[in-house]
Parts: structure tokens; sequence; C-alpha cells
């Protein structure tokens, strides 16, 4: 294929996702050096009460926005270096803490406190969600033919579900006296509320999770189980090995493949974790990076967005994913490297 | 015996297997089905102690919303012909009176049809003749099960969720569309050229895809907020602010689409063998001429499945329409979350149950008939990618 119709297919692609990817990380990087601030000025105001014989007249000096001739505030952007991740990063708080040796405290800061919850979330639903999905792919494999498509079919719907619906509807069995709360209450004789502390509600996200992407993870498998040698299987069995050892030396090599894309897409798609926060509300409790984000851009009581605190702590989340994926990037860069020699 | 006798397994493995799977099974569903039955229950029985009182509905009953013997049986009867009627005899029907050509557009327009004469015979027809019957059937006819339609009609009705749900359908046929139609184009390209260029941009697009949308966000935000004063030395006085413009969400979401769409045609152009087209060249057809007469025709399964997750994407999405569309062309994942702010009356709860289970029930059907579609999609990335 000659380049020039090469260019014409994928052409519109490219520019849409130049314009709309590329472009906006490029702004935002800017962006997070930048502050845009209404331009304020002082001004003496002389306000009068009707007082009896003479006017009580006080003067005070206001704050006020300095307004155009359309009546709209004027604004002015500032370089201001550093200062936004300063502020999102809050280091002068978090090297006294590390100082104290105090973990409460340096969870006390909302970036530190995402941060943590991001990472454990990410790592520690990733090998259960390989571990459920294998399991129902292998007890799918071992069922009859003609519940197999029953089965798909129900275990489709908890991945299909829209995400923050999904979190709701796990949220809503637990709220209160929710009717699983309640069945547990009466089990341990003891008054729970699974949503006034963070672990309860992190053990409840973690749960969600895994329900919504192990049947990501039991479709590939299942697939892949489908083209498993069953030459090798057989002199697996000759040779004497159990079925445990079959699963590992001979099943699992030849999904380790799809176990590499399933960990791969889950470390992108769960580092971003922000429907759950949404969908269980524990905004007060448990954060994540990108709802970090999401809070420093929705406006505030007075209809002033973050922008520039969004910005950093953006910038600061995006380098996070670049170290997250540096390790697989590298290895499709030497298989390339090797298939083309 | 077709499995060798080493293969075959013990009781105890294929009973734990099973009953794990049976678990699995109850899991998977039952937060979705304990939603649905909720909305359909008055506050005080939705959020009860007991599981048998969500299900029986008993202040629902004596509210005197309920379903008797008589009406659950008929309703039963009425849907399994409807499912089957639709399985069967509909399919017939679309391929009859739909011009060759155009068959896509025919089975929506007998979906929709077909949508609607079912709402209007089972929400309709069905009560008039049920509420004849009860009175005359006496006890058979007194109600059994609690169940009330009153969230729905307050959602639907007075809180005007239709005007969320066109927006989505707005928002979600616009990505759904114009991702499909770049994406296929560049999906083709990249799997037919296996220049080095070709595999930088598939490592850009998967750089891109692990993106958090947040990101992307903060970058859009200020401008669409000013894009009025920005364009306006190129369209003068009539540039507009895409802030809460449905059709800048679309351009946005189908961006943020690409990266995923572009892989995935990619995998199921590569199946389409390189001669097919390589046949037309010799022929004297241009490159786009062998894409249009030679890969079209063939390419409808690979695109209807990268289609189906556009349509998620578009659909389930929170942030980016929570961010920058406004209230007025708010779509509806998004919109439940204004129920939260609201939410102080157990009335108001379960509303916001109804609409959730009103954004799932598309979703549902969406699996009960693209089920194969579905799982070849997933496959196809992972077995190729």
């Amino acid at each position: 294929m000659k380049f020039k119709t090469f260019a014409a297919f994928v052409g519109p692609s490219v520019f849409m996702m130049l314009l709309f990817i590329a472009a906006p990380l490029v702004s935002v990087f800017i962006q997070s050096f930048q502050v845009t601030q209404p331009i304020l000025e002082q001004i003496e105001v002389e306000t009068c009460t009707p007082g009896f014989l003479t006017q009580t007249c006080t003067t005070e000096i206001k704050t006020v926005p300095v307004l155009d001739e359309a009546g709209k505030t004027v604004t002015e952007t500032r370089w201001v270096g550093l200062q936004s991740y300063r502020n999102v990063l809050q280091m002068d708080k978090f090297w006294s803490a590390v100082g104290n040796g105090s973990w409460n405290q340096i969870m006390q800061i909302d970036f530190w406190k995402a941060l943590r919850f991001t990472l454990s979330f990410t790592l520690l639903t990733l090998p259960l969600v390989i571990g459920v999905g294998l399991a129902i792919a292998l007890a799918v494999n071992n069922a009859t033919r003609s519940i197999r498509g029953p089965i798909i079919f129900i275990s489709l719907l908890p991945f299909i579900i829209t995400p923050v619906i999904g979190s709701l509807s796990i949220y809503w069995l637990f709220v209160g006296d929710g009717i699983l709360t309640a069945m547990m209450e009466r089990w341990s004789g003891q008054n729970i509320s699974m949503f006034a502390q963070a672990w309860t509600i992190e053990l409840l996200m973690y749960f969600y999770r895994v329900w919504h992407v192990a049947p990501f993870a039991f479709v590939i498998f299942y697939a892949g189980l489908q083209t498993v040698n069953m030459d090798t299987l057989e002199s697996a069995v000759i040779d004497g090995a159990s079925r445990w050892e079959r699963l590992r030396h001979v099943i699992v090599p030849h999904l380790m493949p799809l176990i590499i894309f399933i960990a791969l897409i889950h470390l992108m798609d769960c580092y971003r974790v922000f429907d759950e926060i949404v969908g269980f509300r524990s905004q007060a409790h448990v954060i994540s990076l990108q709802w970090l984000t999401f809070d420093f851009m929705t406006p505030d009581d007075a209809g002033n967005r973050a922008m520039s605190r969004a910005s950093a702590s953006s910038m600061l989340t995006m380098i996070g994913i670049v170290l997250l994926l540096i390790i697989p990037l590298r290895r499709t860069w030497r298989d390339h490297k090797g298939s083309a020699h | 015996m077709s499995t060798p006798r080493a293969m075959r397994q013990s009781f105890a493995l294929r009973f734990s297997s099973g009953a794990f799977l049976a678990f699995w099974c109850l899991l998977a569903a039952f937060p979705i089905f304990w939603i649905a039955v909720m909305s359909f229950k008055s506050p005080v029985d939705a959020f009860a102690d007991s599981a048998w009182d969500v299900i029986t509905g008993p202040a629902t009953r004596a509210n005197g919303d309920g379903l008797s013997i008589i009406d659950i049986a008929l309703g039963v009867v009425v849907l399994f012909f409807a499912i089957r009627w639709a399985f069967t005899k509909l399919p017939a029907l679309v391929r009859q009176y739909c011009p060759p050509g155009l068959i896509v557009l025919g089975w929506i327009v007998g979906a929709l049809v077909y949508a609607i004469t079912f709402v209007l015979i089972f929400f309709g027809l069905l009560p008039i003749i049920l509420g004849a019957l009860n009175s005359l059937l006496g006890p058979l006819g007194t109600p059994v099960l609690g169940m009330t339609t009153q969230h729905y009609i307050a959602v639907w009705g007075e809180n005007e969720f239709y005007r969320n749900f066109l927006n989505s359908m707005l928002v979600t046929a616009g990505v759904v569309t114009i991702s499909l139609t770049v994406g296929t184009l560049a999906g083709y390209g990249l799997a037919r050229s296996g220049s080095d260029l070709a595999f930088w941009l598939l490592i850009l697009a998967l750089i891109f895809r692990a993106l958090p949308h947040s990101v992307l966000v903060a970058g859009y935000l200020p401008v669409f907020i000013n894009s009025s004063e920005i364009l306006a030395p190129i369209f003068g006085e009539g540039a507009p602010t895409l802030y809460g413009q449905p059709w800048a969400v679309i351009a946005v979401l189908v961006s943020i689409n690409q990266p995923f769409t572009i892989w995935m045609l990619r995998s199921f152009f590569q199946n389409i063998p390189a001669e097919l087209d390589e046949a037309a060249r010799v022929d004297g057809c241009s490159h786009f001429q062998a894409f249009r007469r030679v890969i079209m025709p063939v390419m409808w399964p690979g695109v209807i499945t990268t289609g189906l997750f556009s349509f998620l994407l578009g659909y389930n999405d929170f942030l980016v329409t929570a961010l920058l569309l406004d209230a007025q062309n708010q779509t509806m994942v998004p919109a439940i979350a204004g129920y939260f702010n609201r939410e102080t009356t157990t009335t108001d709860q379960v509303e916001a149950v109804a609409a959730a289970v009103s954004i799932t029930a598309p979703l549902f059907l969406l699996v009960m008939v693209f089920q194969r579609q579905i799982v070849s999609g997933l496959t196809a990335g992972a077995v190729k990618g």
C-alpha cells in the first residue's frame, strides 16, 4: 500500500485522535503551570443608612473583581511554575508526616489518599479477576453443552451493565438496613453499617470490580480453552500428571498470552477507577486519582473550577500510568524488532 | 465413550464445579434481579428487612396495587408468545417488507414497531381485560403479589426522564455511527499496511487508550467554555460555545473510543484474506474501490461487534457527559446522580432504583440479541491483539 493511500485511510482517525487526545494533553500540560484568576481590586465604599439628625455613614475597603464593559469579570493568566503541583502534592505536610512516621497524617492529604487507594485497588483486584475468571472458564468448560449458552448470557450481565448503575445496585443491597446488611446483622447479632467506615466500602468496591470484570476474563479464557492441544493433554495423562499438574503445566502456559492481555487491560482500566466512587458515594472516605481530578473540575458553590490544580493532578495521574505501562510496552517493542529481523 | 477414561472426572469434582457455577450465576444475576424487583414495590416493601417481604410486597398489596394469580398466569403466557413471535415471525416479516439494501434500517424500524405494539398490548390492553376478569372471578382475582408501576410513571412522566433518554440516544447514535465510519477506514488501512508507521500508530493508540478520561476532560473544559471567543476569528459572530453541546460530546467520545475501535477492527480485517482485495486490484480497482466493492460486503460481522462496544462506551459514560453537558442536555447516567442530591425520602430512593432499572433494560435486551457478537468481539481483541 502506498503511503498516500495509507494516509487517506488512516487520516480521519489520526486527525481526531490528535485533535481530541494529543492536543488536550499538551494544553493540560501548559495549564498545569498557569493559574487563571479574576483580577481583584480594592475600592473604598461608603454606605450610608438613614439616621436621626444625620445619616450614619461608614466607609470600608472591599475587594471586588474588576469588570469589563460587558459586565464580565476580567481574568488574568499567570505563570506560577510548580505552584499547582505543590498545592496538590502538599510535600511539606507529606514530609513532616513522614518525619513523624504517621501513616494517618499522610492519608489526610487528598492526593496521597487517592494514590494509595488507586494503587491498592489496581494491584489487589488483578489476581482476583484472573483467578475468578479462570475458575469460571474451567467450570463452564466442564459443564454440559446445553447450559453453556444461558450461563454465558447471565455472566455477561455484570460486564455489560453501566458501571455507575452496577455499583449502585450493590450499594442498595447494603445501604442502611438493606437486605444483605440486615442478613449479616441477624447472623452476627450486632449492628453493622457498611458505609460508615473506609475499609468496608473499599471491600465492597473490590467485590464490585471483580464482579464486573471477571466475566470479561472468563469469556477470553473460555475461548482460549477451546484451543488447548488435546494431544499434549493426553500425553500428560499418560505421563501420569494429576489434574492439578495438567492445569499448571499445560493449560496455564497455553493461556499465558491471554493472561498477560487481561492483566494489561485491567491495569489500564483499574488505574482510572472512578465510577465506583460515584456509585458508592464514598467521596468522604475513599477517593481515587481520577475522582480527585473530577472533583477539582466540578464547579464549587461559587461556580469556580480549580482548573490549574485539576491539570496538575491529571499530569501526576499520567506519570503513574506511564510508569505502569513502561514494562509491557518495552516488551512489545522488543517483539516487534525481533519479528522484523 | 467419547472421552478417554483417564479424562473422566470424579463425582466430587463434577459436583463442586457445578456448584461453583451455580453460585457464580446467582452472584452475577442477583444484584440486577434485586433492583428490578425493588423498583416495582412501594418504598416500605422495597427497603424491608426480610427478603420475602420485598418479593411479595405486603404493603404494596395493601395499597391496592397487586397482581392476582390470573394476572400472573395470563401475563406469563402473553410474554412467552411475544418473545417467541419475536424470534420466529419477526425476522421473516422484516426480510419480506424491506428492500434488500436497507436491511439494517428495516431491523431498526421493525424493532421499534414491535416495541411500541408490545408496550400497547402489555401495558394498555392487558390491564383493562384483566381488570374485568379479576372482578368477575372473585377469590382467584384477589391480588397475591404486590406490584406497582408508580415509580416508573413518576420517573418517566413527572421527572421527564424521557428527555435524558433522548439525549442518551442522540449521543450514543452519534458515537456509534461516526466512530465506525472513521474506524473502519483506519482499521482497514492499518491491517493492510505492514509498515513501521502503522505499528507506531497502533502503539500510540494503545497509550492513548490507557489515558484516564479526566486528563482529557481537563484539557477540554476551559477551551469548550470559552470556545465562542476562541473561535470568533474563524467563524465570526456565530461561533458556538461548545460546552453543553451534544455534538461536541459526541466528537470527544468518538476520539476517546478511536484507539479501541481501530485495534478491534484491524484484527477483524486481518481475518479477511488479503487475496480478496488483491484480486480486485488485479481487475483494475483502486484501493478505495476494492474497499467499497469487495471488503465492505464481508466486513459486517466485525463492524456490528465493534459498534456494540462503541454503543456501550457512549451509553455508559459518566465522566465526560457529566462534565461537558449542562442540565438540559444531560444524558441518563449522569442524570441519575441528580437523584442522589434529592434522595431524602424513601420514595425518592425507589424512584432512583426505577431510573437505574430503566437504564439497564436496553442493555439487557442488547445482550439477549447480540450475545454471540459480544463474545466474538471480546475474544477477537484478545486472541489477535
